[in-house]
């Protein structure tokens, strides 16, 4: 069992054998981590660097336990980008950290494409752990995840993506793995957040909340950063609230069972309010502990691990 | 002590003398040469036929007076022509040297075939009086292809205060640019087209709405969205074009439209042209050779202002060539250290070098996948952009100082790094297959040649 390419950069165009495989394998992962002793020793001897430029605690976090439960070597390296713009290069931070001889690089960068840039200048094999507005592909294989571990499958679901979708990685991420999985997708939120473009990949766009949510089996709602509020692109947090807002009265007026997930972190009362996020049809913690999972999956197949 | 500092300026300029010299591919010129048994092009009467051409003293001359000493360059199966004229160039000379300089550039393009560049303005500092004008047209004189100055619009390029525009033009400034920044402020724009009216010289504004690129760094479409990166749309270009049409056709000022790369450019340009004679545009290499779908790679060499856009543009821009709305093609040679290039895409410099790939790429996609007679293409390259610029263009005629380029028109080779002349080596034509090969360059007394030459 292993995959086809050597890094992690997307979904674009990823092979739906492999993510397959990374799926199978994160439910077996699942099961360790629900044992009192979570940790096997698949990839003893393994060092990997998270290579972070960008902050983001829970998914560093996240990397860091997968890398713990599979008993290898981890280095936490931050860096923010506006010190690389001053001094040294994204070059040379990269060639001097594989110079201490490492296997892996767990990377977030706020530049797209980042990461490939990245394998340009070193060897080890790299894994994106989210490139700007670009990808966020373990996002994506950990949402795959909580959806197959609800309704157990994924070919013909309906699912609503809804928020700014125009600066989500997670929704590009999610668009790519979906569509090839044999998911039906629908975009919603304000139209100047929405390229059209997307339209080619064969997903839907919609602007009214209420039809999606009449649509879909589950909506993934997406964060709405409250640094764009107020600047343009949302006219303001009610504004949004009102046409775009997750609430039990919508979830009510439909009076179905719709599943809730979210990547975190969520900003309550903006995109969705407590009652709908801690409400029985949330899987946002489930998505929490299927990251550490699927992240154990994606290492132990790319960095070659043995049973 | 002042007569040794002179032998020592002395020294130095004959050992930099020695040095351009010394590299292999440049020779003074001999007293009289042949080019014998030659395909000449001669775009200025529009002919092409089978000849000798004679040079005499670096000067056109009669072939039937060739002596015993006349050395012979056999040119059969070769193409000889203009040497080519490109009018969008930047050498970075004064202030990043290490990326270009005026010599290096000379040699770039000589390498590439040309022999007279106009040079954009946007140095360390900008050139921005006719004492920086002055500076140039000196220090270039002793390089082997004419260069032309191009002044800038405004001061220090700040977009609002205008330059001294005609003293400029009376130490040598051909064109009037702010290139690399738009003229964002449509008033400056009108009051500048206004002023430069008597001088009868164009302006070229960079055109792009800056507000609409906003933080783009590539074409706005279905790839940017793939890919992550925000996007720059057509229309940034076209309704900046739109503006700068619609003043210089009310001032009656010559306009001259650079690097177009869009559709909607293209649309916006022939509707003028039909009412209004004073306007010209130019199209480079890259834009028509590469599409969008390049930059998936994210190889910051394809990261160039305007953007590189669709497959439906470029195919819009060739057809531009051919209906002759679009006048001549020039090369935004723009170079670059690894240093700036190897970055992650938001931080890499804009541009590419381009007078050393520029015929073979535009051979291939012109002549070899769409058709075009050679002699067309080679207007693109000589006649068309010194009408732009009001050069010369009558160069076969006896007496005229030598402007030649000698051609292998079907030669399939390789660009390669190690060929490259330019100090920088940022181009994404490096490993394509190429069509059409420069063999010589005949400039100011000098000769280029490709291969070690013995005359
Ligand atoms: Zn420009």
């Amino acid at each position: 069992m292993s995959l086809k390419n050597r890094h992690l950069f997307g979904l674009k165009d990823y092979p739906k054998k492999d993510i397959e495989s990374i799926l199978d394998l994160a439910f077996k992962f699942r099961e360790v981590l629900d044992r009192p002793i979570k940790k096997v020793p698949s990839l003893n001897g393994l060092t990997v660097v998270n290579l972070f430029f960008e902050n983001s605690t829970r998914t560093r976090i996240s990397f860091e336990l997968a890398q713990k439960r599979l008993s290898c070597d981890t280095v936490n390296f931050s860096a923010s980008s506006s010190s690389l713009k001053k001094g040294e290069s994204f070059k040379d931070t990269a060639q001097n950290i594989e110079a201490m001889k490492i296997d892996a690089v767990v990377i977030r960068h706020p530049s797209p494409g980042a990461p490939k840039t990245l394998s340009k200048f070193i060897k080890s094999i790299i894994i994106n752990a989210g490139d700007g507005t670009h990808e966020h592909p373990t996002q994506a294989i950990l949402d795959m995840m909580s959806l197959k571990e609800k309704f157990g499958f994924l070919k013909g679901l309906k699912i609503g993506i809804i928020g700014d979708i125009l600066h989500s990685r997670v929704a590009l991420s999610n668009i790519y793995g979906l569509k090839t999985m044999g998911a039906e997708i629908t975009l919603c939120g304000p139209p100047n957040l929405i390229p059209e473009f997307l339209k080619d990949l064969g997903v839907n766009i919609n602007y009214d909340v209420d039809e999606v949510i009449d649509w879909a089996d589950a909506l993934n709602v997406l964060r709405i950063q409250r640094e764009r509020m107020g600047i343009g692109l949302v006219p303001s947090v009610r504004e949004y609230r009102n046409f775009f807002g997750i609430n039990q009265k919508r979830i009510e007026k439909h009076k179905k069972d719709i599943v809730i997930m979210h990547p975190g972190p969520i900003n309550r009362g903006v995109e969705i309010d407590s009652a709908v996020a801690d409400g029985q049809n949330a899987i946002i913690l489930d998505q929490v502990l299927n990251g550490v999972a699927s992240r154990m999956a994606i290492l132990f197949l790319l960095c070659g691990g043995k049973k | 002590m002042e007569s040794l500092q002179e032998w020592l300026y002395f020294f130095f300029y004959v050992v930099e003398k020695n040095e351009i010299m010394n590299k292999v591919n440049f020779k003074i010129l001999p007293d009289e040469l042949l080019l014998k048994n030659g395909k000449i092009i001669d775009p200025f009467i529009d002919k092409v036929y089978t000849g000798d051409i004679f040079i005499d003293k670096g000067r056109i001359g009669d072939p039937s007076k060739q002596t015993k000493k006349t050395k012979i360059i056999d040119c059969s199966g070769k193409i000889i022509t203009h040497g080519f004229c490109d009018i969008h160039s930047h050498f970075r000379e004064p202030g990043r040297e290490d990326k270009e300089t005026l010599e290096t550039g000379s040699l770039a393009a000589m390498a590439g075939g040309f022999t007279r560049v106009c040079v954009m303005p946007n140095t360390h500092p900008p050139i921005d009086t006719p004492e920086l004008i002055d500076f140039l047209s000196k220090k270039s004189k002793s390089y082997p292809v004419h260069v032309h100055p191009i002044g800038a619009v405004t001061k220090n390029q700040d977009g609002k205060n205008l330059t001294e525009m005609g003293l400029m033009k009376k130490q040598g400034a051909v064109a009037f640019s702010d290139d690399g920044l738009p003229i964002q402020d449509g008033k400056v724009m009108r009051m500048a087209l206004e002023y430069i009216k008597p001088l009868d010289l164009p302006i070229i504004n960079h055109a792009e709405d800056v507000c609409l690129r906003s933080d783009g760094l590539m074409h706005e479409g279905l790839v940017s969205t793939n890919l992550g990166l925000p996007g720059n749309p057509d229309f940034a270009e076209s309704v900046m074009i739109h503006r700068d049409l619609e003043l210089a056709s009310f001032t009656g000022s010559k306009i001259h439209i650079p690097h177009v790369s869009a559709e909607k450019s293209v649309a916006q340009i022939s509707k003028f042209k039909t009412q209004f004679k004073n306007v010209s545009s130019e199209v480079t290499p890259h834009h028509l050779y590469f599409n969008d779908e390049a930059l998936s790679s994210f190889d910051t060499n394809f990261k160039v202002a305007p953007p590189i856009r669709t497959e439906n543009d470029r195919l819009s821009l060739i057809e531009g060539l051919k209906s002759g709305v679009i006048d001549c093609i020039a090369t935004d040679h723009a170079p670059h250290t690894l240093e700036e290039k190897e970055t992650t895409f938001d931080l890499a410099s804009c541009g590419m070098i381009g007078l050393e790939s520029c015929f073979g790429a535009v051979y291939k996609v012109l002549v070899y996948q769409n058709k075009f007679k050679l002699l067309s293409l080679i207007k693109f390259l000589t006649i068309n952009p010194r009408n732009v610029m009001g050069f010369d263009s009558n160069l076969f005629s006896y007496e005229k100082t030598a402007e030649i380029v000698i051609l292998d028109e079907r030669k399939k080779w390789k660009f390669t790094e190690d060929s490259i002349k330019s100090n920088s080596l940022n181009s994404p034509f490096i490993g394509e297959e190429l069509i059409g090969r420069i063999e010589f360059t005949i400039s100011k007394n000098q000769i280029y040649s490709r291969t070690k030459l013995d005359i």
